[in-house]
């Protein structure tokens, strides 16, 4: 998987979560938790469906990682490729 | 015969809109069945018959806004034996004699999408049940909606877990992206945007305070709590009575119910450890949150102090027959609504946490059901997403008592003569009282904080 394949895996997902997000205003080292106000039921929901698209199992010790968008493309791009 | 009045969905409810019948003359309708679909100033509510029988008349129309109390409909309790087991009301049933036509199918039909997305169907032309969901749960996304304004079908249900599928969706995406011309982009955080079109609220009059110059959603807010500019006047902001509702209760809690308040912290290492190994071995959407360890604990809690459970009537305490847990739900509009999961103390983890999700789901997007609206005995509110610390809350009448959670943080904590740190949580209780004393709400947090160190046992 190339990293412009991750990219794209992460921000569907968070557009599934979040429609509306204006995903180029938002800066890849951000956490979106606190620029897209997502509380703790629809982060479960991003990582359910980053876990399901990006074919990698998200456990809770590794929400740190996938809560930026370079993060967590980095983390399923490194799950190897599919 | 019976007559089926406007019901009270809540103590803050006057009056309230039929948006759909369900039924329509001569249907047998079973006690328990959706009857009709109501607006109040707080939610859309599927309110249930408390009769059984055959719908004679239908005595409001739709969209007129009548007190709690008014006849809608009549209900005469003969049965005709051969509708008795009427199925539920199928989908787009043709609107009753006399009605205006019902837009949209029955409840179980509309698949689960946001205000937002709603509006942007609506604005499309399109069908909302005829959109196919791709999103968690069947939610309907943005995609969804510009692959079925494309006129391209409808995604595979959503389970892409393999790879060409994911390709192909992407593919599809990108290709209808292209094709809806794009909007001149304000910036302005996700939750600000739909905030701003719930509210009927212009991005270009919002003054941003985001740091990077992004509008962000308390701006929508002030924006929205402002007097409106002459051009924003003439759109209708959705509950415009939600604020109004809110006050209602709360001054009314303020003005009857005296208040007493306990705190304790709780420990949660081993909640927090049990629930990260459980989580640990389920597929992930099975995982469970740990705002429902609390609920569950609460609800346990409060089972063991039953004089906590139910309501103020008539100058006495009248307990409530099982717990139906509050659920404080924010609408993110600023608007607030606390529906009941039923039963919660015997419900198990998976259960409890699966109803918590459709419960805020639905909150936020879809219908409450009337017996949610009416039958809480006691409220949790748990504002530790928002970083709070602790929850000094006000009841909500004519319940006895509110829980309140607020963050999981660690924090120093001395345990067996050491510091060490630990991720705490402070608890809270207000309660009513005329219906309980100090010593009982002590019990309470007693009990949350022993149930929260036996995790395994909840």
């Amino acid at each position: 998987m190339t990293p412009q394949q991750a990219t794209e895996i992460v921000q569907d997902a968070l557009l599934q979560i979040a429609p509306e997000a204006d995903l180029a205003a938002l800066a890849p080292d951000t956490d979106f938790r606190d620029a897209l106000e997502l509380d703790s039921l629809d982060f479960l929901s991003y990582v359910e469906v980053l876990s399901e698209t990006g074919g990698v199992r998200v456990d809770e010790d590794d929400y740190p990682k996938v809560s930026t968008i370079a993060g967590a493309a980095a983390f399923i791009a490194a799950a190897g490729p599919r | 015969m019976a007559e089926f009045l406007m019901p009270s969905l809540g103590a803050d409810m006057e009056t309230g809109t039929v948006t759909e019948w369900l039924v329509k003359p001569g249907d047998t309708i079973v006690r328990g069945e959706p009857i009709a679909v109501i607006d109040t100033d707080k939610a859309t509510i599927e309110v249930e018959s408390f009769h059984t029988g055959v719908v004679e008349r239908l005595l409001v129309g739709l969209d007129e806004r009548v007190p709690v109390g008014t006849p809608l409909a009549v209900i005469s309790e003969k049965v005709a034996p051969a509708a008795r087991h009427r199925a539920p009301a199928p989908p787009a049933q043709a609107p009753p004699a006399g009605a205006a036509p019902v837009p949209g199918p029955s409840p179980e039909h509309v698949p689960a999408m946001t205000p937002l997305i709603r509006r942007l169907a609506a604005e499309r032309g399109l069908d909302p049940a005829a959109v196919h969901g791709t999103g968690p749960g069947g939610r309907v996304t943005r995609a969804d909606l510009e692959r079925a304004t494309a006129g391209e079908p409808a995604g595979k249900p959503a389970a892409p877990s393999a790879a060409p599928q994911t390709r192909i969706q992407k593919t599809r995406i990108q290709k209808t992206r292209a094709q809806v011309p794009a909007p001149a982009r304000i910036k302005a955080s996700p939750l600000a945007r739909r905030l701003a079109a719930e509210l009927g609220v212009d991005l270009r009059t919002v003054t941003a305070t985001g740091r990077t110059g992004a509008i962000r959603a308390d701006d929508v807010r002030r924006t929205a709590a402002a007097p409106p500019a002459p051009t924003a006047a003439a759109r209708a902001r959705p509950r415009p009575g939600m604020r109004q509702a809110i006050a209602r209760a709360m001054s009314r809690s303020k003005r009857e119910i005296p208040h007493y308040y306990l705190t304790a912290t709780t420990d949660l290492s081993a909640a927090l450890t049990w629930l990260r190994e459980r989580n640990r071995q389920l597929p992930v959407p099975r995982r469970i949150l740990p705002a429902a360890l609390l609920l569950k604990a609460a609800a346990r809690a409060v089972a063991e102090v039953p004089q906590l459970n139910g309501f103020w009537r008539d100058d006495a305490f009248v307990p409530g027959e099982a717990v139906h847990l509050g659920v404080a739900i924010s609408l993110r509009d600023g608007g607030l609504i606390a529906p009941a999961l039923h039963d919660a103390a015997n419900r198990d983890l998976a259960d409890l946490m699966a109803a918590m999700k459709d419960l805020v789901g639905r909150a936020r997007t879809g219908r409450l059901r009337g017996s949610e609206m009416t039958e809480a005995t006691i409220t949790v509110t748990n504002l530790g997403d928002q970083g709070v610390e602790s929850v000094h809350g006000v009841i909500y009448p004519p319940q006895v008592a509110l829980v309140g959670f607020g963050r999981i943080s660690e924090r120093p904590w001395a345990v067996g003569g050491l510091l060490g740190v630990r991720p705490l949580v402070t608890v809270t209780l207000a309660a009513d009282h005329r219906a309980s004393d100090g010593y009982t709400g002590g019990r309470f947090l007693t009990a949350v904080d022993r149930l929260l160190n036996h995790p395994e046992e909840l």
